[in-house]
């Protein structure tokens, strides 16, 4: 035991070395030890567990929501957050709020630390500032040339004042000014996409997997081929040549109606649609071998009854699990497909400020993304143990 | 574990040689699957045709010629040519070296890096492999395309366009599915009897793992393998869509392409030929991996 500890303090220290090389020693020193912390979550005594969770959850639900609730509104909040998780969550869902937490700091600092390490920084651009307006800009924003003491302002100024700070190039607004109008949209645009593919995915899958090998299951898997082998802005820009440009029925980009946002959700969410298809085909068609559909068709219930009481639920489950990846994945295409129709979305936001060089921007967006994918990984996961109880120690 | 004694398991590894015919079965399987042949042969075709073609016929994807703009596909220029009048099937076959190089080199870097990783962490579980697994989870957390632009960023603005580093980036989000991949397997495999045996016969860990663990993966290294090269060029071609990519490749062509759609004027062939030969590759790659996957493993076969 000593022996495998030695061994990870030395793997540490090699690591420490090998990235002072690159983003200097104190950097290092910080990333691996915040890499570590976040690893060693998985160690602390469950009653720790139990009492600490819910008092973090709590305090960053307070911090995100105190400039939107006002501060008694989000005490309020931050208060029934850590009861409900002392009373009512269990330790695996416990265990994991514990390690979510962590990894969203240990995400700002790794962003941070890349992007001050991109070369070029938001106040180099056009116009030649000189070095003392440089100096002065970077108090003003809040932008120092040391990673390290731009992770602490950033850091007290969430928690502190629950904002994402100014944008250092859209000038005199605020990011959360910035992401507020597009939230919603990458939202909208996000959850329609993810329905599209389940709905159309089961639909052609589950037809698919109860008969195998005719020509409808075919047909479906060929379709899912090529909803899996062509890059979304490839089929983005075939249904605008179609839609649009010949039929004329949508218009060809924006954002506004429901008729925007049909292409744009179509597009995001048809590769996913195929690799739904696939996976609820095979759970299809390996619960239809089971006993227990014989025993269900042998008390004489009908093929629909059959296929949607018991059948179902085998379909479904590998579908579940894949809805988390999914959603990330559409979280990237995202990038992708709301620059191909102009949707004035998050991912946009984020494209824009990787380019400019606006860590704030780019800061914001990686927040809200990683924590819109953990959190609705943790849901899927919920949501898979109650379809199948069988699975709780994986949680 | 220590119930086995050396005797019996020397003999439960007895009936040894059957590598070459599991090998042969799979292979004698997938000569079966037509559709998993076809995109082989596709794939060797494609790939002679972006690598040798260029080289027997002298094409040039850079000579430019003002006189020759926009012009549709002609005995000339059996694709056409490009807004400055550089003939098209030479852009379309270079681009091809491209989008295929970097599929298949970051593939490789994923590979190398999963196998290891995933290796390690199943091989020795407990606590190593909690704290591997815990660094996977938090990667898993971020959307990879962050990651890949955040890194893209990292190379000076001569490097960008260079086919390096974008490989490089998206080398080092695949390998994660890799590693959960390869430990699920070898966490299967390290408690079995042939491993027992090769530990009482006194092997290191180190021989263990390379001679002993790593064959009885390759099966589904490869098949993992096969399907990650698309991941990758679809990657690479949202870079490209989105101008972070390389210089020329498929993606970056299609991108020009889906730029130049208008209801005026249509040059159909800037974005069909990319399209399609991309679409074909992938096509290709895809139903290759299903069919190594249900040749290798015959038990999940529908």
């Amino acid at each position: 035991m000593a022996l495998r500890s030695l061994g990870l303090i030395a793997v540490a220290a090699l690591l420490v070395l090998v990235l002072a090389r690159s983003i200097g020693l104190v950097e290092a020193i910080a990333l691996v030890g915040g890499a570590g912390a976040t690893a060693g979550t998985a160690w602390l005594p469950i009653r720790v567990v139990r009492v600490l969770a819910p008092i973090l959850l709590g305090a960053l639900l307070f911090g995100l929501t105190r400039a939107t609730l006002t501060v008694p509104g989000a005490a309020c909040l931050g208060a029934l957050a850590v009861a409900v998780g002392i009373a009512k969550a269990s330790p695996p869902v416990l265990r994991r709020i514990m390690f979510i937490i962590p990894s969203l700091g240990l995400l700002i600092f790794v962003t941070t630390l890349l992007m001050y390490h991109a070369p070029g920084n938001p106040f180099a651009g056009e116009r030649i500032a000189t070095p003392q307006v440089e100096a002065a800009l970077r108090v003003q924003y809040g932008v120092p040339e040391s990673a390290l003491d731009f992770f602490q302002i950033y850091i007290r100024r969430l928690l502190l004042e629950g904002s994402f700070g100014p944008s250092l190039k859209v000038q005199g607004r605020m990011v959360g000014e910035l992401l507020e109008p597009a939230f919603p949209v990458s939202i909208a645009l996000g959850l329609l996409a993810l329905v599209i593919a389940c709905v159309l995915g089961l639909a052609l899958g589950i037809r698919a997997g109860l008969r195998p090998n005719s020509v409808s299951d075919y047909a479906s898997m060929a379709l899912a081929m090529v909803g899996l082998s062509l890059p979304n802005f490839v089929i983005g820009a075939a249904l605008i040549i179609v839609f649009a440009l010949y039929l004329g029925w949508l218009p060809v980009a924006g954002w506004g109606g429901y008729q925007h946002i049909l292409m744009p959700a179509f597009t995001l969410g048809l590769p996913y649609a195929a690799y739904i298809a696939r996976l609820a085909r095979s759970g299809t068609i390996e619960t239809m071998q089971q006993d227990f559909i014989r025993t269900a068709r042998a008390k004489g219930l009908s093929e629909t009854a059959v296929v949607l009481r018991h059948a179902l639920k085998g379909a479904i489950l590998p579908v579940v699990s894949f809805l988390g990846p999914a959603a990330a994945g559409i979280m990237t295409g995202s990038f992708v497909v709301e620059t191909l129709f102009s949707v004035p979305g998050m991912g946009q936001w984020f494209v824009k400020g990787a380019i400019n060089r606006d860590y704030s921007v780019v800061l914001g967006t990686a927040i809200i993304y990683s924590a819109l994918v953990t959190t609705f990984n943790l849901v899927v996961d919920l949501a898979y143990v109650w379809l199948e109880p069988r699975a709780r120690s994986e949680l | 574990m220590s119930d086995a004694t050396p005797k019996a398991t020397a003999r439960a590894v007895l009936p040894a040689p059957v590598g070459r015919s599991v090998g042969s079965a799979a292979w004698r399987r997938l000569k079966k699957n037509r559709l998993a042949m076809l995109g082989g042969v596709v794939l060797v075709l494609i790939t002679l045709a972006c690598f040798v073609t260029p080289l027997l016929l002298g094409l040039d994807p850079t000579s430019t010629n003002p006189a020759e703009r926009h012009l549709p596909p002609s005995a000339a220029h059996w694709l056409g040519t490009d807004a400055l009048g550089r003939d098209y099937a030479a852009r379309v076959l270079i681009g091809g070296q491209t989008s295929l190089l970097v599929g298949i080199s970051a593939t490789f870097a994923s590979v190398l890096v999963g196998v290891m990783f995933g290796a390690i962490s199943g091989y020795f579980g407990g606590r190593t492999d909690e704290v591997m697994m815990r660094f996977v989870d938090f990667f898993y957390g971020i959307p990879y395309m962050f990651l890949v632009i955040l890194i893209m960023l990292m190379f000076s603005e001569t490097a960008r366009g260079d086919p390096l580093p974008v490989f490089l980036a998206l080398g080092l989000v695949q390998w994660l599915t890799m590693a959960r991949v390869i430990r699920g397997q070898v966490l299967a495999l390290r408690h079995r009897e042939f491993v027992l045996a090769a530990r009482v016969l006194g092997a290191s860990h180190l021989r263990i793992v390379t001679y002993h663990i790593l064959p009885n993966v390759l099966g589904v290294v490869l098949v993992y393998a096969t399907l990650t090269v698309p991941t990758v060029i679809i990657l690479e071609s949202f870079l490209s869509f989105l101008g972070l990519g390389v210089k020329l490749s498929w993606g970056q062509l299609v991108a020009e392409g889906v730029g130049v759609v208008n209801p005026v004027e249509s040059y159909w062939w800037l974005l069909f030929w990319p399209s399609v030969l991309l679409a074909l590759t992938l096509f290709s790659l895809n139903f290759l991996g299903d069919g190594l996957r249900d040749a290798l493993d015959p038990k999940t076969r529908h």
